[in-house]
């Protein structure tokens, strides 16, 4: 373009200018940093949106299949690092970027994705507290879902062993990463509540990278847990791992090894308590019979226990006295008639007739009739005087008023 | 049910409340006697099973039915 007299078409131009931009090698495998807006899928399945920064802006495209292979779902606002080659649209004059991949700009994608199936989880109640259940405090049977090769396994049947050997363990062998991974483990949870294989399921893996974990971040694991009418604690890589799992589990263990623990009590502990309640039996019966013993004993020694007849002997008693009082009070009525009536007696005795003879009076009588004057008296009458002590015939011869 | 052989944490979760009874004294005296001795009777059940336990290892494979199959695995 250094001849000033030549004249060119647009396409020319265009197709110049395209020539020029593919054949940079800089601008055929670029990483670009920008902000997505303006997204837009096309029915084709081609996604087009706009990366900008404060500055300016580039038009981008997203073809169908790289689409496809994303992660997350860019969105408008969002912070991104778009790879892929810079060329020219030569329809309208415009240059593109051509995206083969896209990535969250500052976090990796995988945790966008796990940002938003979380989210999405969470807001459909999958994560929810009322959901979850019980684990069962000494279970018979422990399912473990794993993978029956990684140290993880026997990190979890030894500690089992160890803790509590009541419990029967179930392993069902999985693989935990790799693209089978999620439906396998989805499908022996399902399998594991259809033949009611344990009374509680430990699911999960030892540590790894994050996509290594990434089948306890997928939606169908974590359907499966949340479906599972068994217990599932969720046990998947290292304490600081956290993944869908965990929170759809009705408890987060944050190692395998932490989930064997917490699935079954530990022996000494349980064999303390057992020890302690075989003590405390003992000890209140032994303190309940003493009582009782001493209770029985002070009945024993009551008087009524010692003399059973002593009641008996009592009113007896009280019997005689009353009979001797009744006595007495009945001696006391008769003395006391025996006194009136020789008082009686006497007051009569002073008042006889008899007695005033004895002194020397007599009494006059004619056929039986008391004479009191000398008038009722005639010569010659036969009268009869009585003594004290007997009665004289006397005639009268003379008469003297 | 009254049948059934009690699990070690039934014959536990038993044995608590026989003990919190017996410790509140309400019982009568012949109650308290058949409770200590249901009790003194679980608590040396418990303890033998204890002693007694050996931890069982199986792996599950689907069988042709697509029932579980139990296969023994040595620790």
């Amino acid at each position: 373009m250094s001849t000033a007299q030549n004249i060119y078409t647009v396409s020319q131009v265009n197709n110049y200018v395209k020539r020029l931009l593919d054949g940079d090698e800089a601008l055929s495998r670029i990483y670009v940093r920008g902000e997505i807006s303006n997204y837009k899928r096309y029915p084709s399945g081609h996604h087009y949106f706009t990366l900008k920064d404060e500055q300016g802006a580039i038009r981008s495209v997203l073809f169908r299949g790289s689409a496809a292979r994303l992660r997350f779902q860019p969105d408008n606002g969002m912070k991104v690092i778009a790879f892929g080659r810079v060329t020219l649209f030569p329809r309208d004059g415009s240059y593109q970027l051509y995206v083969d991949a896209l990535t969250p700009d500052g976090v990796g994608e995988l945790t966008i994705a796990f940002e938003q199936l979380k989210a999405r989880l969470e807001a459909e109640g999958l994560f929810d507290p009322a959901h979850k259940k019980p684990i069962p405090r000494m279970p018979g049977t422990v399912g473990i879902i794993t993978s029956s090769a990684g140290a993880a396994v026997h990190d979890m049947m030894r500690i089992l062993g160890e803790r509590w050997p009541l419990t029967q363990v179930k392993l069902l062998g999985v693989r935990v990463q790799g693209p089978e991974a999620p439906d396998e483990i989805a499908g022996a949870i399902a399998y594991a509540n259809r033949w009611q294989v344990a009374d509680v399921l430990i699911v999960g893996r030892g540590g790894g990278s994050l996509e290594d974990l990434w089948a306890f971040n997928d939606e169908r694991v974590a359907r499966a847990i949340y479906a599972s009418a068994l217990p599932v604690i969720s046990a998947v890589g290292h304490e600081p791992d956290v993944t869908i799992s965990d929170f759809v589990a009705d408890l987060r263990a944050a190692t395998p090894s932490n989930a064997a623990e917490l699935a079954v009590p530990d022996r000494l502990e349980v064999s303390a308590a057992l020890t302690s309640l075989r003590e405390r039996l003992l000890r209140t019966q032994t303190l309940r019979l003493r009582r009782e013993r001493d209770r029985l004993e002070r009945c024993r020694s009551a008087r009524s226990l010692r003399d059973p007849m002593a009641p008996v002997n009592d009113a007896r008693l009280a019997l005689d006295y009353s009979v001797r009082r009744l006595a007495a009070a009945q001696e006391r009525s008769l003395h006391a008639q025996r006194e009136r009536l020789s008082a009686l007696t006497a007051a009569l005795d002073a008042m006889s007739p008899l007695k005033v003879l004895a002194r020397g009076y007599t009494v006059t009588e004619r056929d039986g009739a008391l004479l009191s004057s000398v008038k009722q008296v005639e010569l010659l009458d036969q009268l009869q005087v009585r003594f004290y002590d007997g009665t004289v015939q006397c005639t009268v011869n003379q008469i003297k008023e | 049910m009254a049948a059934k052989k009690k699990t070690f944490e039934e014959s536990m979760l038993r044995l608590e409340e026989i003990v919190a009874r017996l410790e509140k004294g309400e019982a009568t005296l012949e109650e308290s006697m058949k409770l200590f001795e249901e009790g003194t009777k679980l608590s040396a059940a418990c303890a033998a099973q204890l002693d007694a336990a050996e931890q069982k290892v199986w792996k599950l494979t689907k069988g042709p039915d697509g029932a579980p199959v139990a296969q023994r695995m040595e620790e």
